[in-house]
């Protein structure tokens, strides 16, 4: 891996002093950060080259595009997908086109898309980047590295789709130190959260809420490659402890999150129902979607976790109790691909060589005649079906407008009804008032006024109305020319909206 | 490496075929149908049980040595090896080293002989395709097996290999990152681990660059040799493998491949049993992340 370059005296401002103590150990740390400082150069780099696309880019903030790209993604990681391409451009739009409100959709959705493929770096063959650093060598020799990693990657998802994936790389550039462990993490972020809660502190709680769901989409992601993995051998594991225990100890944190998120989420239900400022219930309001999204998260990663147990069953059946073959064969995990693996490329390839060879079997050659290739040569392309089928014009018929009453009409009468709570009135004078202003009208109050003698209650308390018409019937009977019946008394009443809310978080 | 019989005596009672078979010298007729024997064989993708006059020959082959002997001349003057000839893989025949029948990489994959690291990932498909065919020894040996895999699993599987290389040289704090002015010194695992697992293309299509494009590419190529056959769509595709798959792995490929890492110094010492074992204490299989499947060599 050393270069057999002799060390020459550059870095040049070095060279009048004896150099600093080379070496690996000294030299770990550095390049650690040097790699740090690599992942974020992307970023940077949107901003700089910018300039270089046709057209007038630079109102746009890339690198401020490109960090909120990362961030959908990652929280759309899911137990066993990623996210969309189509669905990260669709929820970037807002933020590119607050930046420059006067500029085409057409151009945001550019903008979105050049973002997202120079996260990918769609032109490289590998769809990543490359940076290089230095180090000293343990014999003291200066060597040059390229250090390669991905922000975005791409991974096949069920049913052929594709989709998009943060590398742990950008992860650490988002949020940073996430190399903790990943268990005392969320437990300690769930404590903090609760904590701002309870003293109602939402917009502090918002953010660690939002953190201890990267927390979790690392956590489900962790146990999404394990249990991938130990699908694949079932002797590779210790199905008599360690699995079981392994399984047992993820379901109760799982119940254990679960309860404890529960908890969280009728508390800031409460909150956010109860909280007189706008600001503080639409924080709530989103504090709710992220907890019920942990929530959500959870339940998945526990139906996985249940699934594994008949797995194993079903797969010991299928490898271990088969006869065992009287022959020895050749190990080709153990002593071709686990071997091969460190070797050099150079001389790796050899080994893949010699497999390939003799490993792909026969092609029979083809034989071209003159004739056949003369109509090979004139054959058109065939066409690549990219729309599918035509979609055949629906024949839609205009439905006749058939209402008893207009819209006009509607608003009129609920008008007149808009009663104050204090002052109800008797239906008789409301006909009359209905009835100077248009001869249709009274029947429409008087359906409306029928209809509020039995007040839909129930649907009012979950809905959360704050107040409700209602009509009595005391006995008086109705004096009207085109009416008959009682004369009812229409008012409203008004509904107590926050102690229905309470009432309803705590029965649910 | 062919299967037929030394004597008559193997096979049970001679049949009266044998005997005059032995007693007969060989027509033309006979050298003709051991060509189109050799001929059924060149169309891998065949089964013997579909065809009557293939079923036909192949028990003639069994029953009847000096044809044996004579299909099997044909098959060497064309360059063809025979691996075996039975009723389950039919006359399974594939081609020696320089025989026009041989695949080779340049016409595989274009690219492949300007870039060295196409050629090595190419290689590498071929040889993840069958260590997860038959991931045990035994499955190797077994002639019964019938291997499953996927296309995402295979790559699945070679990143996991490459994963735990990766944290073994984290662990000796080694620094893998390779130097710039010798790309061909390069440890093997980190190119798969490199290269992206998938990618979107315009049309739809797979991206063929990609490590699952590499693998796909593989498996339609084998599933061409009648060496694997498609079940399903899932994962990338689902595919299980044949009796000659099995045999061109064992008898061929494997060794070949062994031979040339023996030829580099590497002797990979095993005592015939599986090298995906457990690990040795229990405390060795903590869910650290990616680590779920401890592959220990």
């Amino acid at each position: 891996m050393t270069s057999p370059a002799p060390t020459d005296p550059a870095p040049s401002q070095l060279s009048a002093g004896p150099r600093p103590a080379p070496g690996p150990a000294a030299d770990e740390g550095l390049a650690r950060r040097l790699r740090a400082l690599a992942c974020t150069a992307p970023l940077h780099d949107l901003d700089a080259r910018k300039a270089n696309l046709a057209g007038e880019y630079s109102v746009y903030g890339m690198a401020e595009i490109a960090l909120a790209a990362i961030d959908l993604v990652t929280l759309h990681m899911d137990f066993d997908t990623g996210a969309d391409h189509d669905q990260v451009v669709a929820r970037l739009l807002p933020r590119i086109a607050a930046q420059a409100p006067q500029r085409p959709t057409a151009e945001h959705e550019r903008v979105a898309r050049w973002v997202l493929e120079n996260l990918i770096n769609v032109g490289s063959v590998d769809r990543g980047f490359r940076a290089v650093y230095g180090t000293f060598a343990p014999d003291g020799s200066y060597v040059r590295r390229d250090y390669d990693f991905k922000l975005l990657e791409e991974v096949p998802g069920h049913g052929g789709g594709i989709w998009l994936r943060t590398t742990d790389e950008a992860v650490n550039v988002l949020v940073g130190a996430l190399d903790t462990d990943v268990t005392s993490a969320q437990i300690a972020a769930e404590v903090k959260l609760e904590v701002l809660i309870s003293r109602g502190r939402l917009a502090d709680a918002q953010l660690a809420a939002e953190q201890a769901r990267y927390r979790t989409v690392q956590y489900a992601e962790t146990l999404r490659r394990a249990l991938e993995a130990t699908r694949r051998n079932v002797r590779a594991v210790d199905w008599l402890q360690s699995v079981p225990d392994l399984i047992t100890e993820a379901l109760d944190h799982v119940a254990d999150r679960y309860r404890h998120e529960n908890a969280i989420l009728t508390n800031i239900r409460k909150s956010r129902d109860e909280s007189e400022d706008a600001e503080h219930k639409r924080r709530a309001a989103e504090l709710v979607d992220i907890v019920k999204d942990c929530i959500r998260r959870h339940t998945q990663l526990q139906s996985r976790l249940l699934e594994a147990g008949p797995l194993f069953r079903a797969e010991q059946d299928r490898q271990a109790f088969a006869t065992p073959s009287a022959r020895a064969g050749l190990d080709l995990y153990g002593q071709l691909v686990a071997p091969l693996l460190p070797l050099p490329m150079e001389q790796a390839v050899r080994v893949t060589d010699a497999y390939f060879s003799r490993g792909t079997g026969l092609r029979t050659p083809a034989c071209a005649r003159m004739a056949d290739l003369v109509d090979l040569l004139l054959t058109p392309p065939a066409e690549r079906e990219h729309l599918g089928a035509e979609m055949p014009e629906p024949d839609l018929i205009a439905t006749p407008d058939d209402s008893r009453f207009s819209e006009e009409q509607l608003a009129v009468a609920t008008e007149l009804l808009d009663l104050p709570a204090d002052a109800p009135r008797r239906l008789s004078g409301l006909l009359a008032e209905a009835r100077r202003r248009d001869p249709d009208l009274p029947y429409l109050v008087a359906l409306l006024a029928v209809h509020a003698a039995s007040p839909a209650v129930g649907t009012a308390y979950r809905q959360g109305e704050q107040q409700l018409l209602f009509a009595v019937d005391d006995g008086t009977e109705l004096d009207d020319p085109e009416f008959g019946g009682a004369d009812l008394i229409v008012g409203t009443a008004r509904l107590d909206a926050a102690g229905m809310a309470a009432d309803r978080t705590e029965a649910a | 490496m062919s299967d037929h019989p030394a004597d008559g005596g193997a096979w049970g009672e001679p049949s009266s075929r044998q005997e005059a078979g032995a007693a007969a010298p060989l027509t033309p007729a006979d050298a003709a149908d051991a060509a189109r024997l050799v001929a059924f064989g060149l169309q891998p993708r065949l089964q013997p049980a579909r065809d009557q006059e293939y079923t036909e020959l192949l028990r003639r082959y069994r029953e009847d040595p000096p044809f044996a002997r004579l299909a099997d001349a044909v098959a060497a003057g064309l360059g063809l090896i025979v691996l075996e000839v039975s009723p389950r893989a039919g006359m399974a025949v594939t081609a020696a080293e320089d025989s026009v029948f041989a695949v080779r990489m340049g016409d595989y994959a274009r690219r492949t002989s300007a870039d060295g690291t196409d050629r090595f990932l190419h290689g590498l498909a071929h040889l993840a395709v069958a260590a997860l065919a038959f991931p045990r020894p035994e499955d190797l040996a077994d002639d019964g097996y019938i291997g499953r895999l996927t296309v995402n699993g295979v790559d699945a599987f070679v990143r996991q290999a490459c994963r735990r290389l990766e944290e073994r040289a984290a662990e000796h704090g080694e620094n893998t990152d390779p130097a710039s002015d010798a790309p061909g010194l390069e440890a093997a695992w980190r190119i798969w681990a490199r290269r992206s697992s998938a990618g979107a293309t315009k049309d739809a299509r797979r991206l063929a660059g990609s490590t699952t494009g590499i693998v796909a590419k593989a498996v339609a190529f084998l599933t061409d040799s009648g060496f694997l056959q498609r079940t399903g769509d899932d994962a990338g595709g689902t595919y299980r493998t044949t009796a000659r798959y099995q045999l061109q792995v064992r008898d061929m490929a494997g060794s070949a491949a062994l031979a040339e890492l023996l030829e580099l110094g590497i002797v990979p010492v095993t005592d015939g049993t599986a090298t995906l074992l457990p690990p040795a204490g229990p405390d060795d299989l903590e869910l650290v992340a990616d680590a779920g499947l401890p592959f220990h060599s």
